[in-house]
């Protein structure tokens, strides 16, 4: 009788907690910029609306934090908002079935169109607001290096190999610096050709899903580990190459150790944490091709966040992200985290003051046709062992078109997991 | 005494608790394992697939050496584990000064987590700021890449996988050692044994059993290692430390759940295959002995 008595008091005590209930839980990711970019948001919305509180969740990013997102989402266990990728890791997790559609928050003709296209599910129901910046990928630079040494910045590939040569004879800084202790930094020279591929081959990303075309047969495709392969051939490499992580990465690129430095632009966020004072230092260009006349930037669309169907708040969920999508809540973010890349919520503006590496990145989206989305958000194939084969061609391991035909084998899962037609 | 011969004295319905946790926990879960190898599913749906899993895990082009690696890594450590484990046994159960001492010292790695031993251990290995290449240099070697160079980084773990499961197989073998009777050592004194002799002809066949178990216990923990593997090398670089248990881990990380439940299949049935005829083998000799 006392147990039952217990249960019922209980049962009340969370009855009367639901019918207040204005606070929100949040799972992201655990980013130094996202966790910024919530608590700045979460700080200006509650200021906004006093009844509302949060409670903010982090998660590991990567696979663990795919496995995470998946699980929960699985078990109706997730939170009222989370963050995940947009592209085609976002298409893995069944968003008709599984979030709720936000066409009807007022905002989301703020944000920007073709970033709607990497949260969409094909029947014209978008799901996700984003909250960092979009992305180059491309190489960063020193500066003060270049000056020295009286370098310009490369429009193709050869010219920066050029540049290399120039570094390795005049200075004992390494040309090239890569960390293969973080094994996805490996990928970047070869996905960040992806302009230069598109340049070549304007229906590869078509062709590559349909089963039609290959990295191994396609030359311009092929380039990207031939590049990896090179410059490790030259002996261009930092020494700790393989075991360096990426904060090392930073650490060299922001003091000069090293000179270039493959890397999406998010990462210009983790030296503004780091080493405040060498921002400037560091520059940014994209990777250059064969041609100086088709020299364009690989872009990434940022991570966005979403309500999955389980939660029990969806209607201030969506207001919550209403706001994400106003530019007030993105300049909320821009004020947390600083400018690292074009925002993607129109009328929010970058400070007039932005870093280096920003203001050199920021003409590529202005100019007509110098750019294009990295291949993962033109097609829902992309392999898992892809870092493993860049590390191996990168450390010398395998060579470049061995890479390639194993790569080929290794997206066939993705397709057969995704059910695509044709493999 | 086998087994069926002994009539239990008590009824079955003793069994049930017991029995009803394992047949929800473990039996439905193996069973229904196998169902899931032959799909594609991920946590929304199941598409049946028939044995595309297990054609495709064998096509896979690093399964080769994962199986390879998983094979050297799992005899070298248990071939290791055992030597080590009984000499050190032997040298602690001789009665010399700090010996209890030196027995914690030994044992203190198996209570260390692995996870954590494998991050101080990538550490002391770091190619250039690491200790153990700061050691090295100083006295005037030059610095090995023990996680970065592909033929060296497998050994590497091994070696700290002995390190951190030495001390479980002394403790083994020093309690197999205390039930050998001193009268045998004495009989082959009197006998003109050598020291050499007395430790081949009374100690390694009297200790057999505990051996049977340090080598059992050793292999199968070599053949489903994992998080060592996963904390020091992630399987690098590239695939050259890679396992069957890591090649499986990121198969399912990356979406693939039906490829992967089907590798774990296949993992179940090696260990199977390797342990059960030689657990047969090393307890009828024991028997024999």
């Amino acid at each position: 009788m006392t147990k039952h008595l217990t249960t019922t008091a209980l049962g009340l005590v969370f009855a009367a907690g639901a019918v207040s209930a204005q606070e929100l839980t949040i799972l992201i990711d655990n980013a130094p910029a996202s966790i910024g970019a919530f608590e700045a948001l979460t700080e200006a919305y509650s200021a906004q609306n006093p009844g509302v509180t949060f409670d903010i969740e982090i998660r590991p990013g990567g696979g663990e934090g795919d496995n995470v997102i998946k699980t929960r989402l699985a078990t109706g266990d997730m939170a009222d908002i989370f963050s995940y990728n947009s592209g085609s890791l976002f298409q893995a997790l069944r968003p008709s079935r599984t979030l709720v559609p936000i066409n009807d928050i007022p905002n989301i003709t703020n944000i920007n169109d073709s970033f709607l296209q990497t949260v969409t599910d094909g029947d014209g129901n978008y799901y996700g607001v984003p909250y960092e910046a979009a992305m180059g990928g491309g190489i960063l630079y020193h500066i003060p290096t270049y000056e020295e040494l009286g370098l310009e910045v490369p429009q193709t590939w050869d010219e920066f190999m050029a540049n290399n040569a120039t570094i390795a004879e005049q200075s004992d800084k390494a040309p090239v610096i890569q960390t293969y202790g973080d094994t996805w930094t490996s990928q970047l020279l070869v996905l960040a050709d992806y302009f230069n591929v598109q340049s070549q081959e304007p229906d590869f990303a078509a062709d590559y899903t349909a089963n039609e075309a290959k990295f191994a047969t396609t030359p311009a495709a092929q380039s990207g580990f031939g590049r990896l392969q090179e410059v490790y051939e030259a002996g261009h490499l930092n020494e700790d190459f393989g075991a360096a992580s990426f904060n090392d990465g930073m650490r060299m690129v922001a003091n000069g150790e090293g000179v270039h430095y493959p890397m999406l632009t998010f990462s210009l966020a983790t030296i503004q944490q780091n080493y405040p004072d060498r921002i400037d230092d560091v520059g940014f260009f994209a990777q250059p091709g064969d041609s100086a006349s088709a020299n364009g930037l690989t872009i990434w669309l940022p991570a966005a966040t979403y309500i999955p169907q389980s939660s029990e708040n969806i209607e201030a969920a969506k207001d919550f992200l209403n706001f994400m999508a106003s530019v007030e809540g993105c300049e909320a973010i821009v004020a947390a985290n600083g400018a690292t890349g074009p925002m993607l919520v129109d009328g929010c503006e970058l400070p007039d003051s932005v870093p280096t590496a920003v203001s050199q990145m920021l003409p590529y989206f202005t100019e007509e046709g110098r750019t294009a989305p990295a291949l993962e958000f033109l097609s829902p194939v992309k392999g898992p062992a892809l870092e493993q084969l860049t590390v191996e061609v990168g450390s010398g391991i395998r060579d470049a078109q061995s890479a390639a035909e194993l790569y080929d084998q290794d997206v066939a899962k993705q397709a057969r997991q995704l059910g695509l037609e044709g493999w | 005494m086998s087994a069926q011969a002994r009539k239990s004295p008590y009824p079955y319905w003793f069994v049930l608790p017991a029995g009803l946790i394992f047949v929800i926990f473990f039996l439905v879960p193996t069973v229904t394992s196998f169902y899931f190898s032959l799909t594609y599913w991920d946590p929304f749906e199941a598409r049946f697939a028939g044995w595309d899993n297990y054609v495709q895990f064998f096509s896979e082009p690093y399964l080769i050496q994962g199986t390879v690696n998983t094979l050297i890594f799992a005899f070298l450590t248990s071939g290791l584990k055992t030597a080590l484990g009984l000499l050190l046994a032997v040298l602690l159960t001789s009665g010399m000064l700090g010996q209890s001492l030196l027995r914690s010292i030994i044992f203190f790695p198996v209570l260390v987590s692995t996870i954590g031993v494998g991050i101080l251990f990538k550490e002391m290995m770091h190619p250039t700021d690491g200790f153990l290449n700061i050691v090295l240099d100083s006295i005037g070697l030059s610095k090995v890449g023990f996680l970065t160079n592909p033929s060296l980084a497998l050994f590497s773990v091994a070696l700290v996988d002995v390190w951190r499961g030495v001390g479980l197989a002394t403790l083994i073998y020093i309690a197999g050692l205390a039930t050998i009777g001193q009268e045998y050592y004495e009989a082959a004194r009197i006998d003109g044994a050598t020291r050499w002799q007395q430790f081949w002809r009374v100690t390694v066949p009297l200790v057999r059993p505990a051996t049977t178990t340090v080598i059992i216990l050793s292999l199968i923990g070599g053949l489903r290692l994992f998080d060592l593997i996963w904390a020091m090398t992630g399987g690098g670089p590239g695939f050259s430390s890679d396992v069957l248990a890591s090649v499986i881990y990121k198969q399912y990380q990356a979406g693939f759940w039906g490829l992967s439940t089907a590798g774990n299949v296949i993992l179940f049935l090696m260990i199977a295959f390797i342990v059960a005829p030689l657990a047969y083998w090393l307890n009828r000799r024991a028997i024999d002995a």
